[in-house]
């Protein structure tokens, strides 16, 4: 869970509110340490998933302490050590890590002061700090370094220390290079795939071939035989290997999985009619927002559109991985998790082990865009090495098992009716969900949700998929209140009771499908008032700084002088993230050929404060890609017994030849509370480019991905 | 990838970034890992395993190929080149640079074998357009969405070499 999630479940307790993960992290000297050699060492609970966060909190330190940035050394996060900030996820981190950090270095920065004026005899008043050295007024100087003391940080924040205003700012706001990038570029080991501890070994799991599945029996003989294995194990339906090298990992995996008997069962969905499907299913159902009377009289019409998306992968580059250790019965873990200490807590469940004798420590894994198998994997590596005799595991999952495995973003379907007057003005709104929870994260069920604690002999049940609540923006409704001024409106989410796939959080949860739909809906009744797409949205949108980035991704793509032509259209699309979050404004421009090809995507955004200003124009241009690729050509296949979108081949994602040009406006908004990014963009692509695809070809694609079997059958 | 036959092992010569090794796995063992755990060479990533992704690619004798989906043998006595053997931080090759000056990368996975095929493209086309660099690195997946600062990347370390 995030920190918001926390302070919404009410872990908050009755001391005084401290800013961000100060609040519940209120030691500074969790979150920094001065060394005698001149570098400060910064902790965050937040780790680097691919987002550039590192670079980020690193300018915050460097800019709060008056060192230059080289100085600030950021350390991995691990629970032996580090705050613990929750999951890294919904785009939080500069406002819980960002602000604890701002404020736990400003007071820092206030007793190495107070520190050094009694040194050297002056009122604190008199000193400065520049680049590291504490200067008094009179020439006399001392530096961090010198005073380095960890009892000057051993107490409690209390946030009394105002940290710089924006006009003071020397780094943040500037577009500083990331820092990690160059180990990435010159192929440094720096993924927790890199890892070569002395003695490792290499494990692989057999996954079973359907996620109802059942390992009946398992003849190992041949497996175990091959030249360089150590054990071969199974527990139930969870079976592994153990080898000296990757490569005899592999060779008896494929002995072992020949050697395996299953029995599989029907337990999916027909995936051709997933929408129905899902509006047929038990469900939990919760009214979201409710607003004026959501029944209105005096409407002379309603119009209503049901809009679907699929079941959609995570698709990193690299397939999960993780190291573990056993020693004298505690476990250490090197894991890509995004919440470390909540890993923590459900291998310690998983395993029956005290908290205390687990340490995960986290290393960097390829992309990350939610909840994904790296929680997985660091409990099939735990499980295995225990058959390792102290040595470390290396566990990496196959292309197969990351594809089929890893927690999937939940297929949703969504209805919208308004009523309408006469002359097309919306009176009452109504959007209904019907969706699998968006969160299954670990540590937060009575049970483990690690996908091998479900098929062990003494299995756990999986946790059902969660919707996190609303002060935590939400799951599947994320993003369901429409950011317009709309009389009445009433919201219903419904959480199915059946989890056939498992699902859990993907970039922008239930964003991307609400967005997706309420923008194509709008652009639906604009185009039967014969209205401009954009002039309906700055008509119906009143807060400025909503109108503001709508006005600003309009004016740079050209909106007006838009000039037609055969196969071509554009379209637009809005919404403000989680309604609390980052403002954003996508225009597409697409051209409708045997497919359908995005050229360009114009967007504006406003994050408030840009810590890093190229930061956030890389994670909104990556982002947009991402959702473009969602849009276009996403869907997790399967029959009704086996996931069969297992490989790159039939889980195709958009390629460098198929990339649409994207410029992004960052809107410059120094006094305004920072942001994230990371997921502002995925919605308003969707729809722009689906708004897009109904300008050029007068064609309603209302069920994602767009194909051209979705164009055909939407034109009849 | 051959995954039956563990076979025996055998020693093979290869040189990797200019040095000779003397390696010793099963002959149909990947490339990739020989490369990464007995030479501990890290830069070419694990994707897939099956030529799909281009993140393992390295350049033998100066063509990119997957690494995943070499056998060892077929390596033998070739000339290897890894993201690392491009160049380091003390003597960066122009597409790192450039790769840097762009902030191409986000978490930076796919890089290396960008990397590789890019370099391969650049040997035989010194100024390539943008639609040529796109087609160059279209067997390379990137899922960060970092496709266009890589491409402009590429772009301007073809202008560079052509200065220098
Ligand atoms: S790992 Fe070799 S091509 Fe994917
Ligand atoms: S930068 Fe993450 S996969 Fe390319």
């Amino acid at each position: 869970m995030n920190l918001a999630y926390r302070l919404a479940a009410g872990e908050a307790g009755k001391l005084p509110r401290l800013p961000g993960s100060l609040h519940l992290n209120r030691r500074l000297s969790q979150w920094l340490r001065f060394l005698p050699d001149g570098t400060i060492e910064v902790r965050s609970g937040k780790v680097e998933i691919g987002q550039g966060i590192t670079t980020a909190l690193a300018q915050i330190a460097a800019e709060e302490l008056d060192v230059p940035i080289a100085r600030i050394r950021m350390l991995p996060a691990s629970t032996a050590a580090s705050p613990n900030e929750g999951v890294t996820s919904g785009s939080l981190s500069t406002q819980e890590s960002g602000s604890a950090l701002r404020h736990a270095c400003a007071e820092a920065r206030a007793l190495y002061l107070a520190a050094a004026a009694t040194r050297l005899g002056v009122p604190v008043a008199s000193l400065s700090v520049v680049a590291g050295d504490i200067v008094a007024a009179g020439g006399a100087r001392t530096s961090y370094a010198e005073l380095a003391d960890d009892v000057l940080l051993a107490r409690d924040a209390t946030a009394s220390v105002p940290p710089k205003q924006a006009a003071q700012h020397v780094l943040v706001g500037t577009p500083l290079p990331r820092l990690d990038l160059p180990h990435k570029v010159y192929g440094v080991p720096r993924f927790v795939h890199d890892l070569d501890l002395p003695g490792m070994l290499h494990a692989r799991v057999l996954r079973p071939p359907s996620p109802a599945a059942l390992l009946l029996s398992l003849d190992d003989t041949r497996a175990r035989a091959m030249p360089g294995v150590v054990a071969v194990l199974r527990d139930g339906s969870f079976a592994g290997v153990l080898a000296e090298s990757e490569e005899a990992a592999l060779n008896a995996l494929a002995a072992l999985r020949e050697g395996a008997s299953w029995r599989e069962s029907e337990t999916l969905p027909d995936v051709s009619t997933l929408g129905d499907w899902l509006k047929a299913q038990a469900v939990e159902s919760v009214v979201i927002a409710e607003r004026g009377e959501s029944g209105a009289a005096g409407a002379a019409h309603t119009q209503r559109a049901r809009y679907t998306r699929p079941y959609l992968a995570h698709a990193s580059i690299a397939p999960s991985c993780a190291v573990a250790q056993w020693t004298d019965g505690r476990l250490h873990v090197w894991s890509h998790s995004q919440g470390i200490y909540n890993l923590r807590t459900d291998l310690a469940l998983a395993l029956a082990l005290p908290p205390e004798h687990i340490v995960v420590e986290h290393v960097e894994g390829a992309g990350c865009y939610g909840h994904n198998g790296a929680d997985d994997v660091a409990f099939d590596a735990a499980l295995l090495a225990r058959a390792a005799a102290g040595r470390p595991v290396r566990l990496q999952w196959t292309r197969a098992d990351e594809l089929a495995w890893a927690p999937l973003g939940p297929a949703m379907t969504v209805e919208i009716e308004a009523d309408l007057d006469a002359a097309g003005n919306i009176l009452a709104w109504r959007h209904e969900i019907w969706s699998n929870g968006h969160s299954s994260r670990p540590g937060r069920a009575k049970t483990p949700a690690l996908l091998a604690a479900g098929h062990l002999e003494q299995a756990f049940e999986p946790p059902l998929a969660i919707n996190p609540p609303a002060a935590a923006g939400g799951g599947a409704d994320r993003n369901a209140i429409p950011g317009y001024d709309f009389p009445a409106w009433r919201i219903v989410s419904h959480r199915l009771l059946a989890m056939p796939l498992r699902t859990s959080a993907l970039r922008s949860l239930g964003a991307f499908a609400n967005v997706f739909a309420i923008e194509s809906f709008l652009d639906e009744l604009a185009a039967a008032r014969g209205e401009d797409p954009l002039a309906a949205r700055l008509r119906l949108a009143s807060e400025p700084r909503a109108r503001a980035v709508l006005a600003a991704a309009a004016a740079r793509a050209n909106w007006a002088g838009w000039r037609r032509r055969e196969g071509r259209g554009h379209g637009i699309g809005f919404a403000r993230y989680k309604g609390s979050g980052a403002w954003c404004a996508v225009v597409a421009e697409i051209e409708a050929g045997r497919e359908i090809r995005v050229e360009r995507l114009v967007i504006a955004v406003d994050v408030g404060l840009a810590i890093n200003p190229d930061g956030v124009a890389n994670q909104i241009e990556g982002g947009a890609i991402q959702a473009a690729s969602w849009t276009l050509k996403e869907q997790v296949r399967f029959d009704r017994t086996r996931i069969t979108s297992d490989s790159w081949e039939h889980y195709p994602i958009l390629r460098f030849s198929e990339v649409p040009a994207v410029e992004v406006e960052i809107l410059p908004r120094p006094q305004e509370t920072s942001v994230g990014a990371g997921e502002a963009a995925q919605g308003p692509t969707a729809a722009a480019i689906a708004n897009a695809v109904f300008d050029a070809l007068g064609v309603r694609v209302r069920d994602l991905p767009i194909t051209p079997e979705r164009i055909i059958a939407a034109a009849n | 990838m051959k995954s039956q036959s563990a076979g025996a092992a055998a020693t093979v010569r290869i040189q990797v970034n200019g040095t000779e090794h003397e390696v010793s796995a099963a002959a149909d063992t990947p490339l990739l890992y020989v490369l990464r755990n007995q030479l501990g060479l890290k830069a070419a990533h694990f994707g897939c395993g099956t030529g799909q992704c281009g993140a393992c690619r390295v350049l033998i004798d100066g063509r990119a190929v997957a690494s995943c989906d070499t056998p060892l043998w077929a390596a033998a006595g070739k000339h290897i080149t890894t993201a690392e053997g491009l160049g380091d931080a003390a003597h960066p090759h122009p597409l790192q640079s450039a790769l840097i000056a762009e902030q191409a990368g986000q978490c930076g996975y796919c890089l290396p074998g960008i990397l590789i095929s890019a370099a391969a493209l650049l040997a035989r086309r010194p100024r390539p357009t943008e639609a040529e660099v796109r087609a160059a690195l279209d067997d390379n997946l990137c899922r960060c969405g970092s496709h266009n600062r890589i491409v402009r990347a590429v772009l301007r370390a073809a202008q560079a070499e052509n200065i220098s």
